[in-house]
């Protein structure tokens, strides 16, 4: 087969560097505000009833959001497989406790409502809460570190050490990117809950909406202070080949202090436009909350989510993830891809079933459209949960 | 097996596949059985096959749900656990993972929600739609995770490409068409409808004893008494061995279910029974019955199968080979990407770089291949051997259970066309009791594909011992706890929800009326197109 060879080989793997960002916006705006619902439901939902109410606005789509994290993952696999092998060993209890964390979700949607219990429900319902509040924590922290460098190494067979433990990541930049993290999925998840559901619920969603937005901004703007001053950025030191061999160790790397992160953004202007709609996109949220605009709030909180998760990758290009240890290790989009021919598979693959996705993705919010009514919960009909 | 870093991944591994694989087949059938109800309803317009519906669909969802959280922690642990795997075959492996995830998981999990939210938003036809679109999700799930399966059995259409040192796709139509992918796709598809059948099946045959739900227990009885007898019949026949002579290890996987240390001639007897020792290499107290493995093994009279100690001389031959090839890769390394490979060192390479796992399987002794002794050798090739007692008890287990369902099923299918099944009692006794052997059966199918596929994590190219993550003992071992921990609550709780589901039985019907449907459906035009079987 030649017909890979239609696309260049940096053309693909630039164009899977954008896709790996598509995949975990996706992943964020979707499945996003669900974490942020199952951070919020203890604490904006107060009788058994709202609870219910807020379970019942992410009980049919939660499953699709989900997938998008599946389907992160698989594609990062498939794309990126250094990528994908060194972050997923070298993260390995952080990831075990995004997973164990993540089980509890659908038990919870499903198991909670099957029992009268308040132990029985009270218990699912802080289960619910950290399977939201854990995940969203431990990507953010995820992102702070791999924005500092990750300390692996490649040996010369390409095994991966990783020198580091679960303790090493909670470092203070790494916090702080966690707490933007969860901050932003809460400003989402309270605007999604504003969207869906009315009375009392809502204005209390609404309330923990406006807190959470302006933390988020606020956060936001620490962390982007943080990384110019304290945090260390990477420079490849050799002559950049973007069409070799997938093999990190044929480049050199150095660390470089004083904004090495922010590089980019004055070589190529327009790439300010991700930082810049993470915080427009906030505060036009946290106006929508005020004036009780939820579509528009929804829509704004995307995009600042958005601009928040493509802010990193625009910061680090062409670092995917840089080694602290070795830098000469730290994958690059350039050296870090599948072969030219996997690459062009997977994104015939994509053309065709991502459109299709995203077609019947919205055809179900559309057949969902509404608030979601207290009385049909009651009621019991609709298969509630 | 060694409790080090190896041993305990590979128990953590298998302990979430076998864990996952007690709720997959159940998705994977129960989704058919729900969307064969639900057509019967929209063609028939009679309100008991909603309920029916409606019933195996709730335990449907419950099952779904444990299905989706233990599919994550199984994609998530290649990368945790096998690093080295990841890196070494990911442009060949992810791909097909990936296309499940555009291809399959979207669809399922996507309608999955309508299905139960969608009673009174969609008409009957887009419901019926929706419930197949999940049953066809559900599949393809499993076409996609069973040629990556596949493609670790019998790595077809990838090579080495010794600048990036790992595996990359050359022919992706070959990975695709796999045969060894196909025999176990059918064979895998095939029990989880088998799984379903015997589910739907006893839990009638209890409804029918006690007198309850006697409606709707006969309607699906009969339903899942037709579709296990096909599909008991499939799993037997279409079994995945036809597969196995497709290459070496896979001659090496047959002959340790059969206890055959030695090359017979063709065709090969079938030992019944026995007491495999792999330390004798013998097999004690056997009792032979003449033709049935060649048979099984060749589908031939003619094809021979060869036996374990001919597959071990073979073994020392290739680690030998595979040597050449490791040397002449190491000098290709050694140039760091700098200047042309000379044509001879290529030459060196690819003469014999099928072979290169082979020396890699000399690194559980010899940090480099080449320093390798005749003893290190010798030890190597018996690697190759897998654990010849569980394989060759949990094929026989899976075979008997196999051919005691095609019976089940028959008798069955023959008591609910001619409407008997209520003059043997004792008959739905026993198939309320045979719910949990399907199970028995697959487990023991997973543990004869995958025990058998040792020591390769992917076969001739890449060795377990290798594949694995360089972590530490104790942060294994936290999440082997971890995750044993979960899934058991897990289980235990699953299992009392399907209790207290099958207790409270088929909701009654309260057939919503047209009209008071939500007035989303107006506001949608598709839907309005969409063709209305008049109801009721």
């Amino acid at each position: 087969m030649i017909l890979h060879t239609l696309l260049d080989y940096d053309v693909l793997r630039f164009i899977w560097w954008i896709l790996l960002g598509v995949l975990l916006v996706g992943f964020a705006v979707t499945d996003g505000f669900d974490l942020g619902t199952g951070i919020l439901l203890p604490f904006a939902a107060k009788t058994d009833l709202e609870r219910r109410v807020v379970i019942n606005t992410i009980g049919p789509v939660w499953e699709g959001n989900q997938v998008w994290l599946i389907l992160g993952g698989g594609a990062i696999f498939a794309a990126w497989p250094q990528l994908y092998a060194v972050s997923f060993s070298g993260f390995y209890l952080a990831m075990a406790a995004i997973l164990l964390a993540l089980i509890l979700r659908p038990v919870g949607f499903k198991y909670r409502s099957k029992r009268d219990s308040t132990t029985w429900r009270t218990a699912w319902d802080w289960a619910l809460f950290v399977g939201g509040f854990v995940p969203a924590l431990v990507f953010g922290v995820a992102m702070g570190n791999v924005l500092q460098g990750v300390p692996f190494r490649l040996a010369p067979d390409m095994q991966i050490f990783y020198d580091g433990g679960f303790f090493g990541l909670l470092n203070p930049f790494g916090i702080l990117a966690g707490m933007v993290s969860v901050a932003m999925l809460v400003m989402h998840g309270a605007s999604w809950l504003a969207l869906k559901t009315d009375g009392a619920l809502a204005v209390r969603a609404r309330r923990f909406g406006i807190v959470a937005a302006i933390a988020t901004i606020a956060l936001y703007a620490v962390a982007g202070l943080a990384l110019w001053g304290f945090v260390d950025g990477y420079r490849v030191t050799s002559a950049i080949v973007t069409t070799g061999p997938s093999n990190p160790l044929f480049k050199t790397v150095a660390a470089h202090a004083g904004g090495a992160w922010f590089a980019n953004y004055a070589l190529h202007p327009w790439t300010m436009a991700a930082p810049l709609a993470g915080f427009a996109g906030a505060i036009l949220a946290l106006l929508g909350l005020l004036r009780r605009r939820e579509g528009w709030t929804m829509i704004f909180s995307s995009v600042s989510i958005a601009g928040i998760v493509l802010s990193v990758g625009a910061s680090m290009f062409p670092f995917i993830l840089p080694s602290s240890i070795q830098p000469e290790a730290s994958l690059t989009v350039w050296d870090a891809s599948s072969s030219h021919m996997t690459l062009f598979i997977m994104l015939v693959g994509t053309c065709i079933f991502l459109p299709l996705i995203l077609v019947y993705t919205s055809w179900v919010y559309k057949v969902l459209w509404g608030k979601v009514d207290a009385d049909e919960i009651s009621g019991g009909k609709s298969h509630a949960y | 097996m060694d409790l080090d870093v190896v041993g305990l991944s590979r128990l953590q591994f298998a302990l979430t596949a076998l864990y996952h694989f007690l709720f997959i087949p159940l998705t994977l059938g129960l989704s058919i059985l729900v969307a064969i109800m639900e057509t019967v309803y929209v063609m028939s317009g009679r309100t008991i096959w909603r309920q029916m519906t409606k019933f195996w669909g709730t335990l449907f969802g419950i099952n779904f749900a444990i299905g989706v959280s233990t599919g994550l922690v199984m994609e998530f642990q290649f990368g945790m656990n096998w690093s080295y795997y990841s890196h070494y075959v990911g442009d060949v492996f992810g791909a097909p993972l990936a296309l499940e995830g555009l291809m399959a998981f979207f669809l399922e999990a996507t309608f999955v929600g309508m299905f139960f939210f969608g009673w009174d938003r969609l008409s009957k036809v887009a419901h019926l739609i929706v419930t197949w679109l999940v049953a066809l999700g559900s599949n393809l799930s499993a076409l996609w995770i069973l040629i990556a399966n596949g493609w670790m059995q019998n790595p077809v259409g990838a090579s080495l490409n010794p600048q990036t040192m790992r595996m990359e796709v050359t022919d992706f139509y070959a990975v695709i068409t796999n045969p060894v992918a196909q025999a176990k796709f059918v064979h895998t598809a095939s029990a989880g409808y088998l799984v379903a059948s015997m589910f739907v099946l006893g839990i009638s045959a209890f409804y029918l004893l006690r007198g309850r739900h006697v409606e709707v227990a006969r309607r699906s009885l009969t339903v899942a008494a037709a579709f296990g007898l096909a599909a008991s019949l499939s799993v037997v026949v279409l079994g995945d061995e036809s597969g196995y002579l497709s290459s070496e290890h896979q001659k090496m996987k047959l002959a340790a279910i059969e206890g055959m240390w030695h090359t017979e001639p063709a065709p090969a007897s079938f030992t019944a029974f026995g007491f495999p020792d792999q330390a004798a290499r013998t097999t004690h107290y056997a009792i032979h019955i003449p033709w049935v493995m060649g048979l099984i093994g060749t589908r031939s009279l003619t094809g021979e199968v060869p036996g374990i100690y001919e597959l071990v001389a073979l073994a020392d031959l290739r680690i030998r080979q595979g040597i050449e090839s490791y040397d002449a890769l190491e000098q290709i390394r050694a140039l760091k990407g700098r200047g042309p490979v000379p044509p001879e060192l290529t030459a060196k390479f690819e003469e014999h770089s099928a072979q290169l796992g082979y020396a890699l399987l000399l690194k559980r002794y010899v940090d480099d291949p080449r320093q390798a002794t005749d003893a290190q050798i010798a030890l190597a090739a018996g690697d190759t051997v897998p654990q010849v007692a569980p394989l060759f008890w949990s094929f026989r287990v899976m075979v008997g259970l196999g051919m005691y369902f095609i019976l089940f099923m028959a008798v069955f299918f023959y008591l609910s066309a001619k409407r008997k099944l209520d003059a043997y009692p004792w008959l739905l006794k026993v198939a309320v009791w045979s719910i949990p052997l399907p199970w028995i059966a697959a487990e023991a199918g997973w543990i004869v594909a995958e025990l058998g596929r040792q020591p390769w994590a992917v076969e001739g190219v890449l060795p377990t011992a290798v594949a694995v993550s360089n972590l530490g003992i104790q942060t294994v071992l936290t999440t082997l706890l971890g995750f044993v921990v979960l899934y058991t609550v897990l289980l235990v709780v699953e299992m009392k929800l399907m209790m207290k589901a099958i207790r409270t039985g088929p909701a009654p019907d309260h057939a919503a009326s047209p009209g008071a449907a939500s007035p989303l459906i107006g506001a949608t035009p598709a839907l309005r197109t969409a063709p209305m079987i008049s109801t009721e």
